[in-house]
């Protein structure tokens, strides 16, 4: 440390400001008010201006605040105070012997102290074509006007002008919402799947992105910009490294920022990530300071003003000579879009000894987390009232017990702070009896009470004996402490949930996913109030396939909601290799898939061959990166995925039949191919296998599998629900038709009903046990049921019947194989 | 200060909600993960219980659930959940300027692996 010495200059010493931003006249200010005569000071400033409110350039942009009304200091404010501004001559030099700075104008400037608040710099993507006209950052008003000359010029034909943002954070989204505001079609392009992912968790994310959607923008996540493209010299639009091009007059880049250190490091000045300053923010040369975004304090940097008050504090006290030393800041942000509230602070990514309080209400739109460690607040993100925000915050940074109030915590300060409402059944035995308790069927608490009070001892009795809370399911908690309250500790326990992430059962999310048209993991999670962030191993992949059945051909499948094997198309192994299953339909081979299958198998060492009970041949221990080769030359011998690894349709097994046995009725063999030709490729709630046996001798063993024929000289007995597993269960008979296209047409209908009804993970057998067979019957016994399903099941087939391997093995989704890098043991390098 | 961390590469290429791996020549192979919110954690890639590749359990929160027998594993402690005992190495990771960071010793340090306790 180094304390500041009087110098001749009638006890008045040279302080030199570079960067009339935030932190450089913030810094100013604390000064002055400290020791308003003790320092002769000049600014340096880049921009041609005074010192303005940098964070209200969005509500510019968006035409809510004009630039006088963000001004901090106006000329006047220089004046009085005696500071020489130079406003518009960047400095470029900073010679540390003579301790001058040297400006692009030529004009040096003295200095005893020295005060870098350079800020930042914003990122610039190196892609081709981003020096072109019409590509601008948004940092500073001469960015803003450009983008309000764009929107002012209009597109090429006189319509709205059209905006690419790149970079779905902070700035992003502001600059996007302020084009928009100014009538330009905009669409904000955005790396990864979440926005603002350094703020939000998913769910939050998700809103946004639905919210903003709603207002007009489009919204593509997971799109990696290529290049831009240029039209006559000027910007034309971008295009995406999936080949994706999205015309535009204006491109934004708002991928992030850089600390500007460019000056420092040229003086040789400590330079890491920014500059490093310690806690009275001295850099490593004892006359120079630094502040703001261009430095970098115990190993962090920050990109909001909140950190850089308490830095120009410290610095301000060091200057005085009463050392106070800042020791880091805990951020927050809010989203500055109107319309929109969001809320983010501290750490909200959840971890051990962590919880997560979360509440979801669907009606109001409002999403909060709460994540606490040791009985304090460690991270919130709010989303839609975000109104407790700041008392969140200050428990957080003050990391106070919140064991008293923890019960009442999500419900926010009012709530929380209430004493003896602090406990969720004291607030709802002090409400009257008319208030209304589910606002979906429009109960109120008297008529729960009273149905209650009638024999209903269980959420899903007073679901089904007064509809409160059977629909959005928002009001379940204070049904839970209407029941607690009135039966004392009587409550039944209802049907088993899901998991542990919900209250709902496996029917319930089915239904609701239907009736309230749901159609992403994020808005399932949502709407019917998830308690976890991201739901669980045992949810996730369950919701993933309730979206997949329930609209085909639409919902994009989720792969790391998918269980391994059906993310790598191969089964895992006990010793973490794969075996890999080619289809062979109805059991048939021939001699070029044989030789092709002894290839791969020797050519990637595969330790055991196996023909399965399925009748197909299983290659054992093959590396997880050797997939998609192995695939490539099973594709290229025209055999696809056996989905031996998947909740789906496995194998169509056969016997001989009528072709060669003597014993045979029907061609079963015939049958099973087509069989499989109509049903392979189809996801189910669990793995799915069928049979087809020529004669009553069964000997593809039809009366053990999910669905199962038996030829007979009439026609074919369609067998369903056997199971060959832990508990062995022979098959009910289902039907019995005439014609291989009834066979054929019941089989589809029964996979659709078993697709749409059971839980995920419930093999037929324990379906039909759960539902009884009788209801199976009776629903296929009406043909048009059976016409409906049948062809529901033939729609989502256009979709699903595509050979993963051959995607794969033409390189989608190559990170899933391969290593990200190796780590060799001489020089310990990785390898890309 | 770099010298001490080994560079395994930009962030952007682990999807979030998922993980990739590392293979060591003369150590574990390692399995490095980025939860849905974006945090990057590295663990030894070897289930506690019987050695199961963690790296390809579906990632909740800050936990992953082992793909073979579905223990619950911390990615930020290594410790299993719940009821299960056992507990994997972490490797020291950091991000900065977008780029992951794994702490060189303990990439080295890994000859046993996992440990059920
Ligand atoms: C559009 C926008 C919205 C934002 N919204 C928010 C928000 O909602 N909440 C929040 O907390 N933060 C927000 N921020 C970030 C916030 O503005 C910054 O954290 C803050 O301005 C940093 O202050 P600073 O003084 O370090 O840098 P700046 O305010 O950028 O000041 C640096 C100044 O130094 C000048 N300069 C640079 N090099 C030289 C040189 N060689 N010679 C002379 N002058 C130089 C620059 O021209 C600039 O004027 C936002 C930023 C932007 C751009
Ligand atoms: S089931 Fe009947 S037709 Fe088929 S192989 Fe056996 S005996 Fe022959
Ligand atoms: S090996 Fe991981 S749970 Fe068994």
């Amino acid at each position: 440390m180094n304390a500041p010495q009087n110098f001749d200059r009638g006890g008045r010493e040279r302080l030199v400001v570079i960067g009339n931003g935030m932190a450089g006249c913030r810094a100013v200010e604390e000064l002055l008010a400290r020791d308003p005569e003790g320092f002769e000071i000049t600014i340096f400033g880049a921009e041609p201006r005074v010192n303005y409110n940098r964070i209200m350039l969005s509500p510019v942009l968006a035409g809510e605040k004009q630039f006088e009304d963000i001004v901090i200091n106006s000329a006047e404010w220089y004046a009085d105070n005696g500071i020489t501004l130079v406003s518009g001559d960047p400095v470029e030099r900073i010679d540390r012997e003579t301790q001058t700075v040297i400006a692009a104008s030529g004009r040096s400037e003295p200095y005893d102290r020295l005060i870098v608040a350079t800020g930042s710099d914003p990122f610039i993507i190196p892609v081709p074509g981003k020096d072109l006209p019409g590509v601008v950052t948004f940092r500073d008003l001469d960015d803003v006007e450009k983008m309000l000359a764009a929107a002012d010029a209009g597109g090429p034909d006189g319509k709205a002008g059209r905006a690419v943002v790149i970079g779905g954070g902070l700035l992003g989204l502001e600059a996007a919402h302020g084009l928009s505001l100014r009538g330009m079609k905009v669409t904000v392009v955005h790396l990864m799947p979440t926005l603002m992912e350094r703020q939000l968790d998913e769910a939050a994310g998700w809103l946004l992105k639905e919210e903003l959607e709603r207002r007009g923008q489009t919204i593509l996540t997971g799109a990696d910009t290529e290049s831009i493209l240029e039209a006559d010299g000027h910007v034309a639009g971008i295009r995406l490294k999936d080949g994706r091009e999205i015309p535009a007059e204006l491109v934004v880049m708002a991928v992030g920022i850089r600390p500007s250190t460019t000056l420092a490091k040229l003086a040789g000045i400590e330079v890491e990530r920014g500059i490093v300053v310690d806690d009275h923010m001295v850099t490593s040369d004892p006359a120079i300071m630094a502040v703001g975004e261009c430095v970098q304090h115990r190993g962090t940097c920050y990109g909001l003003v909140a950190p850089l008050w308490d830095m120009c504090r410290s610095l301000a006290d060091f200057l005085v000579n009463q050392p106070t030393g800042y020791a880091g800041s805990v951020t927050s942000t809010k989203l500055k879009v109107s319309g929109i509230d969001l809320f983010s602070a501290g750490d909200f990514s959840g971890s051990d000894g962590s919880e997560d309080i979360v509440m979801r209400d669907a009606a109001r739109g409002v999403y909060k987390r709460v994540v606490v460690r040791d009985s304090r607040v460690i991270g919130a993100v709010l989303y839609g009232d975000t109104g407790d925000g700041s008392w969140y915050f200050d428990l957080l940074k003050k990391g106070e017990d919140i064991s008293d109030i923890r019960e009442a915590l999500i419900f926010g300060q009012a709530f929380a702070m209430g004493g003896a409402l602090a406990d969720p059944n004291a607030a709802v035995a002090a409400l009257s009896d008319d208030a209304e308790i589910c606002g979906c069927n429009g109960v109120s608490k008297g008529q729960v009470v009273a149905c209650i009070a009638g024999g209903a001892h269980s959420l899903d009795a007073v679901r089904s004996g007064c509809k409160a809370s059977a629909s959005c399911g928002s009001c379940t908690g204070l049904v839970e402490s209407l029941l607690a309250l009135t039966l004392g500790g009587d409550v039944k326990s209802g049907p088993k949930t899901m998991c542990k992430c919900t209250s709902f059962t496996h029917d319930d999310v089915r239904r609701l996913i239907l009736e309230k048209e749901l159609r992403a993991i994020p808005q399932v999670m949502q709407e019917l109030h998830w308690t976890t962030p991201d739901g669980c191993a045992s949810c996730r992949p369950a919701l993933n396939y309730y979206l997949l059945c329930a609209w085909p051909g639409e919902y994009e499948d989720d792969q790391k909601s998918r269980f391994v094997n059906e993310r790598l198309h191969a089964n895992i192994q006990k010793d973490g290799t794969y075996s890999v299953v080619p289809r062979m339909w109805g059991g048939l081979t021939n001699p070029k898939e044989l030789r092709a299958i002894a290839d791969a198998a020797e050519k990637y060492g595969a330790r055991t061959v196996k023909v399965t009970g399925g009748q197909r041949i299983d290659l054992f221990g093959i590396h997880k990166e050797d997939l998609p080769a192995i695939w490539a030359d099973l594709n290229a011998a025209g055999m696809v995925s056996g989905h031996a690894y998947g909740k789906a349709l496995r194998t169509v097994k056969t016997c001989v039949g009528s072709e060669w046995c003597r014993f045979g009725t029907q061609d079963s063999t015939g049958l099973g191919v087509k069989i499989e030709q109509a049903t392979w490729g189809s996801w189910m709630p669990h793995k799915f296998k069928i049979a087809v046996s020529g004669c009553p001798r069964n000997c593809a063993e039809a009366t053990i599998k999910d669905f199962g024929v038996i030829c007979v000289d009439s026609g074919y007995e369609l067998h369903v629900g056997g199971n060959g597993g832990i508990h062995l269960r022979g098959t009910d008979l289902l039907t019995k038709v005439e014609t291989e296209e009834q066979a054929m047409e019941m089989c589809a209908a029964f996979i659709q009903f078993y697709r749409e009804d059971a839980h995920y993970l419930e093999r037929t057998a324990s379906w039909i046990e759960r539902v009884g067979i009788e209801s199976v019957r009776l629903r296929l016994a009406d043909p048009e049921e059976v016409r409906k399903l049948a062809a529901r099941f033939r729609i989502s087939q256009k979709y699903s019947q595509h050979d993963p391997w051959a995607e794969r093995a033409r390189g989608k989704r190559a990170d899933l194989h391969a290593h990200i890098a190796q780590v060799r043991p001489l020089q310990m390098e990785p390898a890309q | 200060m770099i010298g001490k961390w080994l560079d395994i590469g930009p962030v952007t290429q682990i999807e979030p909600g998922t993980a990739r791996t590392l293979p060591v020549d003369g150590g574990e192979e390692i399995a490095v993960f980025r939860t849905m919110t974006g945090d990057c954690y590295a663990l030894v890639n070897k289930c506690p219980h019987k050695q199961g590749p963690l790296s390809q359990g579906i990632v909740h929160g800050a936990v992953v659930t082992c793909p073979l027998h579905n223990w619950n594993i911390s990615l930020k402690t290594g410790e299993a959940l719940g009821d299960d005992k056992g507990c994997v190495p972490t490797i020291p990771l950091k991000v900065d300027a977008g780029r992951m960071f794994l702490l060189r010793e303990a990439v080295m340090g890994h000859a046993s692996g996992a440990k059920a306790a």
